[in-house]
């Protein structure tokens, strides 16, 4: 039986009459049938909260049950697509509804006509459960779809068949337990329920992003959380695109929640001309965005977030990495509390509901590097932006996020306003993974990488003591070693951190290119540390050959490298001949 | 659509109206208010329930009573109609003529609170608008279809900087200019007249249409100003091919007047006593810029705020900031310094500047010559304060060139005349002639070729 509705507020309607509504149930409201969600049960009143706009609907206009949760369509399809917050497809709903959304437009996620070639890699009479990987499909160019048994179902693989199908057309039957299951190239799960895996993993290797400031100094590991909360102007944004772009993950998952519409317009514009360095195919080909954006339904954006990490989720089944961006959990927060608001629920810190705390640690807990059900091994690496009001990261979504992710990317509003990018503050960023993927460094980068390392962040760290003192005293009043210091550590900030994510060939280092750029700064911090303690001045050093050089290395293509190396290294007798000659 | 008076109103705040036994009322629904006089005001369902409505009144609530006052539901949320005669215009906040002239009759009305335009839909806007103003032009490149505000203080020059780019906005190879869609926010009379007569002597008044609210009007009407002038705009971009540029000042008023709704609606307080909702009330209104696939008009938002106590911070330019392709800041100091227009390049930014610009679009060496210009002006800056600590002597002579570097760009490049209209060109190589008092070894920012191509190290020590 249907309901009708008895009140409206903004995105929350308040309907009665429902039959057996049941918590975080599927309603359409009104006589446009606007998509909404129950988020809360009071007597015989249904609490709802609408994905669309709810200006005109009337008290008395009808309300149904879908009895189904808010869940997503997964097969094949999604890679290269655009959806909005509830997996809506953005594409399709311009063809039914124009340039401008309009309300009530419903379309497939999946194209339900499109046949996909599947392969199967079982046999009938297998035994399969769920999570069991039955067959492939070659989804793009650069992702093969592996088709699973949904979670849950168990038995013998009867009927399977190979060849052309729709995501709607029988592939197998799971017999077992004196049940039937059939399986499609598709199966539905809620958002808010995360896919089940066997365990979690212990991570051991960096996502590996390009971007010389986070692999070298800041690393996030593969299946890690990491957060980059900063004030507007800092470029959290063109750092979650870097990612999204460059990160070595098989998939990407870019959620675009609450931000500008410019900005999903340049992703859809710039990935299919950019090629994967690894493979040259377009990066589309391993990305699907979720696009909600701050003048789309409020609510919408609350379960958008949840809408990106089930595809990240089930893409992770198949036993890919998979990368998530949220660019901006602030806004998923704001969300929650837009709907807190008008629930009327008692506000915690800032007017946010008391349970922010705990929706963003679960959101979080989310990634990780698991054991799948298939048996192999896949992983989410999740990175949240966060905007704080005023840059200030005391207030309650950065410190709830600061609390659950282990790398902290601490976007300075200095260093953007004085267009050093990426704008991330070497001395108050931090990664927790760093001892741990020091290993991995160690094996795949360069035996003496520790090292280098710490040597740089020692270098920033003098840096910043010294110029306390450069405060007091001014800068002539320096010792000739600590005029040095000032001298590596503008190196290393102007010549290895500074990375233009604009310019063709430095907006990519990498690891190998990285390690040599950082190798040859600390060698040539050694080499003129020998000649200051020669009696050589900073000021003579200023002009040194070898430093120019090193100012131009980021833009040395990744082929010619070695060879640029080995031209640093030469240029640098000059130093040495003057240290012999000042010893003289 | 409705007859049904109803006069059942049982609370009246200074702008709510509480309507009881109203079974139907559709949430958005334009109200007619109608006092015992006879006079009437406007108001929109903001909470409908069987059995109550709440309604905004638009108009002062001076003389409505909870007797005597009768409220009618007009079946329709608020529209606009809209026609080419607008262009020309002057209209009030509720869209009604303020100039003596006819009211707009058309066959077509549109929804004032507009639709989110499909991100699927947009295009990247990439053309970039020559304002002839160097720190825009040079330093933050505004693009056709971006959304850059202009975050002042009380007093400083914002509207002759609005007034100078409306006038001098073109692109390089397109003769055609733009319409201007002006909306003035609970602004004073005397401001009003400036841009009146700024675009009676311009000549663009006959491409521009204009909405006022003046600070001694009902601030209620301040809410639906912005989105009235912004439904007139995407009417002339979308469906009369223009080129549009939307000027709405003083977006401070329109976030106060959102405030006093809310409180008195009794929400739960945000920020300094905003909503919490206030961002995604912002982004209605901000996201109504852009360009669409396969329509020839754009639309381009210069929105204006000043900046209580000149704090970014505050949550009006905050989020604004989060919102808008950027922002172009306005500096006390340098007007003190009597620089105009006083734009703090440094905090300022514009977000769809890389799209807008290089070659083919400006010059090859902008992003180079911009990025320079900015990180010798912030060392410059810094060694300023450093300066005072420890006095001159105590810097390098490396470190006095960027001291005078400082100085020559807030002079120079920084500062110009109301009326000096500089090329893209001119205001480029002006960077150059700076850079030219500079070691040619720190310009890390941009490339040798240019270096060699452009640069003006003539003097020996390059």
């Amino acid at each position: 039986m249907a309901g009708t509705i008895y009140r409206i507020s903004g995105p929350v309607v308040i309907a009665e009459g429902l039959d057996n509504p049941k918590m975080y149930d599927v309603v359409k409201v009104g006589e446009m049938e606007l998509i909404g969600e129950i988020i809360k049960l009071d007597g015989g009143r249904a609490i709802i909260q609408v994905y669309e706009d709810t200006s005109g609907l009337r008290p008395g206009e009808k309300v149904g049950s879908t009895g189904a949760q808010l869940s997503v369509q997964l097969g094949p399809g999604l890679m290269g697509a655009i959806y909005d917050g509830i997996q809506r497809p953005l594409d399709k709903i311009k063809a039914v509804s124009g340039d401008f959304i309009a309300r009530g437009v419903n379309a497939d996620p999946l194209d339900p006509m499109k046949k996909w070639s599947f392969k199967p890699v079982v046999k009938n009479g297998d035994e399969v459960k769920g999570g069991d990987i039955i067959g492939e499909v070659d989804e793009t160019t650069l992702i093969k779809h592996k088709v699973m048994v949904p979670p849950g179902i168990t038995g013998k693989i009867a009927g399977i068949k190979e060849g052309d199908f729709t995501i709607k057309d029988v592939i197998a039957k799971v017999s077992g337990n004196g049940k039937s299951a059939e399986i499609k190239l598709v199966q539905n799960w809620p958002v808010r329920i995360p896919r089940p895996v066997v365990d979690k993993m212990i991570l051991d290797a960096p996502l590996i992003t390009g971007q010389r400031v986070l692999d070298s100094l800041f690393p996030v590991a593969k299946g890690g959380t990491a957060a980059v909360p900063g004030p507007f102007g800092s470029g959290k944004t063109i750092i979650q695109h870097q990612l999204a772009k460059w990160a070595d993950a098989d998939v990407i998952i870019y959620i675009g929640c609450g931000e500008r519409g410019n900005e999903m317009t340049e992703i859809l514009s710039t990935f299919p001309e950019l090629k994967d360095p690894k493979s040259g195919r377009p990066l589309m080909d391993r990305t699907v965005l979720i696009a909600n954006t701050s003048n789309m339904p409020v609510a919408a954006r609350e379960a958008s977030i949840y809408t990106g990490m089930t595809l990240a989720e089930y893409y992770r089944d198949m036993g890919y990495s998979v990368a998530l961006m949220a660019d901006s959990t602030s806004r998923w927060a704001e969300a929650l509390r837009e709907i807190s608001g008008r629930l009327e629920e008692m506000p915690g810190e800032e007017g946010y509901p008391a349970y922010l705390g705990r929706k963003v640690a679960e959101f979080y807990e989310r990634a990780g590097k698991v054991h799948v059900l298939s048996g192999g091994v896949g992983s989410i690496t999740a990175v949240g932006a966060v905007s704080p009001p005023g840059g200030d990261t005391s207030e309650p979504v950065s410190q709830n996020t600061l609390r659950v992710t282990r790398v902290f990317w601490a976007l300075d509003a200095a260093l953007a306003n004085a267009r050093h990018f990426p704008s991330i503050n070497w001395l108050n960023s931090y990664s927790l993974y760093a001892d741990d993927l020091a290993k991995w460094y160690s094996e795949n980068v360069g035996k003496d990488w520790h090292e280098l390392y710490q040597n740089t962040m020692k270098t920033l760290q003098k840096e910043a003591e010294i110029n306390e003192i450069v405060q007091l005293v001014g800068y002539d009043a320096l010792p000739e070693p600590d005029k040095l210091t000032l001298d590596v550590a503008k190196v290393i900030r102007e010549d290895y951190l500074q990375q233009s994510a604009f310019d063709e060939v430095d907006t990519y280092t990498s690891m190998h290119k990285q390690y040599l750029m950082l190798k040859v700064i600390m060698e040539l911090a050694d080499e003129e540390l020998r000649a200051v303690k020669k009696g050589v001045s900073t000021e003579q050093l200023s002009g040194a050959e070898a430093k120019q050089k090193i100012a131009k290395m980021k833009f040395v293509k990744e082929e010619g490298i070695d060879a640029y190396y080995d031209d640093v290294r030469k240029s640098m007798a000059a130093i040495e001949a003057m240290e012999a000659s000042a010893a003289k | 659509m409705s007859d049904i008076y109803y006069k059942t109103v049982n609370q009246i705040t200074n702008v709510l109206l509480f309507v009881e036994g109203v079974k139907d009322a559709a949430y958005g629904e334009i109200a007619e208010i109608q006092l015992e006089d006879g006079s009437t005001v406007t108001g929109q369902v903001l909470d409908s329930r069987n059995g109550l409505a709440i309604v905004q009144s638009f108009g002062e609530t001076r003389g409505m009573n909870t007797g005597g006052t009768r409220v009618r539901f007009t079946g329709g949320t608020a529209r606009l109609n809209v026609s080419t005669d607008m262009l020309g215009r002057i209209f009030d906040g509720m869209g009604k003529p303020r100039d003596g002239g006819p009211q707009i009759y058309s066959n077509e009305s549109l929804d004032i609170t507009g639709s989110a335009i499909n991100p699927d839909a947009r295009e990247e806007p990439s053309e970039f608008i020559q304002t002839g103003i160097s720190t825009i032009d040079g330093m933050n490149t505004l693009v056709r279809g971006q959304k850059l505000p202009i975050f002042s203080g009380s007093g400083l020059p914002h509207n002759r900087l609005a007034a100078q780019i409306a006038r001098q906005a073109k692109l390089l190879n397109d003769s055609e200019g733009f319409g201007v869609v002006f909306g003035g926010i609970g602004i004073n009379s005397e401001e009003a007249n400036f841009f009146r007569k700024e675009f009676e002597e311009t000549g663009a008044l006959d491409k521009s249409v204009m909405f006022l609210n003046l600070s001694s009007e009902p601030s209620m009407e301040r809410i639906i100003l912005p989105r009235l002038a912004l439904t007139a705009a995407e009417y002339l971009a979308y469906s009369q091919n223009m080129h549009v540029l939307v000027i709405l000042t003083d977006m401070t008023n329109y976030c106060e007047a959102l405030r006093e709704v809310s409180a008195a609606r009794n929400e739960v307080p945000g920020r300094r006593g905003f909503p919490g909702y206030m961002y995604t009330d912002l982004s209605t209104i901000y996201e109504r810029a852009g360009k669409i696939h396969g329509r020839r008009g754009s639309i381009t938002q210069l929105p204006i705020l000043t900046m209580p106590g000149d704090d970014i911070t505050h949550p009006i330019p905050d989020l604004t900031g989060y919102i808008t392709e950027g922002q172009v800041v306005l500096s006390r100091d340098l007007q003190r310094k009597g620089v105009y227009p006083n734009v703090d390049v440094l905090l300022s930014l514009s977000r769809l500047m890389n799209q807008g610009i290089g070659k083919g679009r400006t010059r090859e060496d902008h992003r180079g010559v911009a990025d320079q210009l900015f990180a010798a002006y912030a060392r410059g800056k810094d060694l300023r304060s450093l300066m005072e600590i420890v006095g001159e002597e105590a810097l390098s002579q490396n470190d006095k060139h960027y001291l005078e570097f400082a100085d020559r760009f807030e002079t120079t490049f920084v500062n110009q005349g109301y009326y000096e209209d500089r090329s893209i060109d001119e205001t480029i190589s002006k960077g150059w002639e700076l850079f030219a008092d500079l070691d040619v070894r720190e310009m890390k920012r941009i490339k040798d070729e240019y270096i060699k191509k452009y640069g003006k190290w003539d003097n020996g020590k390059g």
